[in-house]
């Protein structure tokens, strides 16, 4: 019984902790953040996880993360810039348009797998606990997994047509990149935290990452939305979207056959460093909303 | 135990779940407001349950179905926030409340070994070091490289217990998960159970066979409605639970006494237990005979011929004896109304205890007519000698060295 002795010896100098979710405002996202990085190979695991078990048993396997977004490319460069004419005033029009294609799927696949992150892994949520925010990290962890292939393949490309992102507009990268992850990361809590009691959620995310979709120069250049909104306060709410500016910044840093010349909004940088602020207010926010709301996952789901 | 530290405290804890009977965006819209109050239905699971657990304690929930001791396990798992009260904890602890929450059928048997792991908290190098112990655990073998949606159910079942059990938990809450598995598998279960409890570990468990509970539990926590009703000896739980069944079973007889036997061709009346030259009182001794009397009363003209048979439980819902007409040889011919038929069980030993009679008439073709679980019950006197369901008078003597 020695073993059993040291056991309890062990135990009575660990504290009591209280069980559940404490509602402490900024202190208890100060624990979370403690818990999380104490689960963080939980947190590994289950990017690993939904990596690999997405594409098991497929002959093509990863490959399968590229052609979607290569289709895209496919479709915009062939519809819309030969076809409709896009292209004009767009130097390496193929190179532009995967450039905001992938800074927009990033964003896409961040809210849309985490808003169903929570309701997609329920049996594991109502059986073992694990701090709830674990899930919708995940789903950031396996979409910036797939955004680094997407990287690496504009990094070929850029070579390709010999204008490698070798210059200072390089550094709109890593805001830009920040932004996007933060947003998404918001919204993913929001959303997955509210899809648990309202599933109509899921279903308007979709609809609404349409929208935005063609809400950032993504197919066209900033240029033309200017000369059609003209200088002024429908134009400032165009560009001030955080997708947005988050696509120009990805333009200011790939595309460098085009970025020199191209019209970008002014003050881009400050713009991007002050939707970033907003940005981290709002994850904030969003996390309370979803530390709030999770008490009752278990028994909603 | 009674110097060991508190591991589990919980205080003045209600859990209210809230049904919603609209789930949609259109269907909440509509019913916004006043008219929602009408599509919603709240009920208490659990109502100012109180408890301190001492580590190294094996305690039981028992309570039927719907009575809250999953939901108890939950709230102490941390996996469902009480309403009001706390609940404070200490140590490590894994739930077992599903095998193989978490197991993703597309990743092999290995893959998920290290994930599941993780999920109960163990970080990756321990469960690299644990992995051949957790591996012949299971006794999978070859196939722990193969995706585990290949797995038999039962295969399944024993890799996740596996991992659950080798992740050094303090606190171990189980939930109804050791029903699964073949019989080889559940002794392998119960023996780390055991071990388990002489390293000093606590362990919470919820089940419904009672047997188990007056067996392994050292307390046993008795909820009926989301109350604790009673809280101590595991046997007087378990017997106290039973009185709570059968109050249940008559009360749902009075609500629809016409209609539970209306098609039947005939119902068990009642049944009573009592010794051969004893007064009722009475409890039984060694050696009495016992006689079981039935009323049964065939309600139609059918000349079916029927057999009747008794079953006699232990209080831990263990079957001890049964015999029937069918197995005595006897020809027993139905006539319309009450009759009375007697069992005489001549010269019993069983070991102390009560002990519960079920009945059942069937028809030749072993189809139940009527069924009367717990018809009746008896007590047999204690005896200092022996312990167990069965007595026989033990002598011991001493033959010395072989030499």
């Amino acid at each position: 019984m020695s073993s059993a002795q040291d056991r309890f010896v062990a135990l009575s100098k660990q504290p009591l902790q209280a069980v559940g979710t404490a509602n402490g405002g900024a202190l208890s996202t100060w624990t979370t953040i403690k818990a999380v990085f104490a689960h963080r190979e939980v947190l590994a695991l289950m990017v690993r996880r939904d990596t690999k078990a997405r594409y098991k048993d497929s002959a093509l396997g990863m490959v399968w993360t590229l052609i979607r977004p290569l289709t895209q490319l496919f479709i915009y460069y062939i519809v819309m810039g030969k076809f409709l004419g896009a292209e004009r005033g767009i130097p390496d029009f193929a190179i532009y348009v995967f450039t905001g294609l992938t800074a927009y799927g990033l964003l896409s696949e961040i809210v849309s797998g985490g808003t169903s992150s929570i309701v997609g892994n329920g049996g594991l949520i109502k059986k073992i606990y694990l701090p709830r925010e674990v899930f919708p990290l995940a789903s950031v962890g396996s979409a910036l997994f797939n955004f680094s292939i997407q990287m690496g393949v504009l990094i070929v490309a850029l070579f390709a047509v010999g204008h490698p992102s070798l210059h200072t507009g390089l550094l709109y990268f890593f805001p830009a990149l920040a932004i996007i992850v933060i947003y998404a990361t918001a919204f993913a809590f929001l959303l997955s935290a509210t899809n648990v009691y309202l599933r109509d959620v899921q279903y308007l995310v979709d609809v609404i990452l349409l929208i935005l979709l063609w809400a950032s120069p993504i197919v066209y250049s900033w240029e033309m939305a200017r000369n059609i909104m003209g200088e002024g306060l429908l134009l400032n709410l165009y560009t001030n979207n955080p997708i947005t500016l988050a696509v120009l910044g990805f333009q200011q840093a790939f595309w460098v056959g085009g970025a020199p010349a191209a019209q970008f909004p002014a003050e881009l940088m400050m713009r991007m460093l002050i939707a970033l602020a907003v940005g981290l207010i709002l994850l904030f926010g969003f996390h309370r909303v979803f530390a709030r709301l999770q008490g009752n996952f278990a028994q909603e789901l | 135990m009674a110097d060991s530290p508190e591991i589990v405290v919980v205080k003045d804890v209600s859990k209210r779940f809230v049904i919603r009977k609209d789930n949609s965006l259109k269907e909440r819209v509509v019913t916004l407001g006043r008219a929602g109050k009408r599509h919603r239905e709240e009920f208490w699971a659990l109502r100012n349950v109180s408890m301190t657990i001492q580590a190294g304690t094996t305690v039981g929930l028992i309570g039927h179905n719907g009575s809250g001791k999953s939901t108890l396990l939950k709230v102490l798992g941390g996996i469902l926030d009480p309403t009001t009260g706390t609940v404070a904890r200490r140590g490590r602890i894994a739930a077992l409340l599903e095998l193989g929450a978490g197991f993703h059928p597309d990743l092999t048997g290995r893959e998920n070994v290290f994930l599941n792991a993780s999920i109960l908290g163990l970080s990756r190098e321990v469960t690299e070091a644990r992995f051949p112990e957790i591996l012949s655990f299971s006794g999978i073998g070859d196939f722990i490289d193969t995706q585990v949606k290949f797995y038999s159910s039962g295969m399944y079942v024993r890799l996740a217990f596996a991992v659950a059990v080798h992740t050094d938990p303090d606190l171990l809450l189980v939930d109804e998960v050791l029903a699964v598995g073949d019989e080889a598998f559940q002794r392998k279960c119960m023996d780390k159970i055991r071990s388990f409890q002489e390293e000093g570990r606590t362990i919470v468990l919820v089940t419904h066979s009672l047997g188990q509970v007056a067996d392994l539990c050292d307390r046993a926590i008795l909820l009926n409605q989301g109350e604790v009703v009673f809280d101590g000896d595991p046997r007087q739980a378990v017997v106290n639970f039973r009185n709570i069944l059968e109050g249940r079973r008559i009360a749902e007889e009075e609500v629809a006494p016409v209609q539970a036997h209306v098609e039947r061709d005939a119902q068990i009346v009642s049944a009573s237990a009592h010794a051969v030259n004893r007064r009722p009182d009475e409890m039984l001794q060694t050696g009495d005979d016992l006689v079981l009397s039935v009323e049964v009363e065939h309600l139609t003209d059918t000349d079916e011929a029927w057999d009747c048979a008794i079953q006699i439980d232990s209080a831990q819902g263990q079957a001890v004896y049964a015999t029937s007409t069918q197995l005595l040889g006897e020809q027993l011919r139905p006539s319309k109304g009450p009759r009375w038929v007697q069992f005489i069980l001549k010269d019993t030993r069983f070991g102390a205890g009560k002990y519960f009679v079920s009945v059942s008439i069937m028809h030749k073709s072993g189809v139940h007519i009527a069924d009367l679980p717990q018809a009746c019950s008896f007590d047999v006197a204690y005896t200092p000698l022996a312990i167990g369901t069965v007595y026989a008078a033990p002598e011991f003597s001493d033959l010395g060295s072989l030499k």
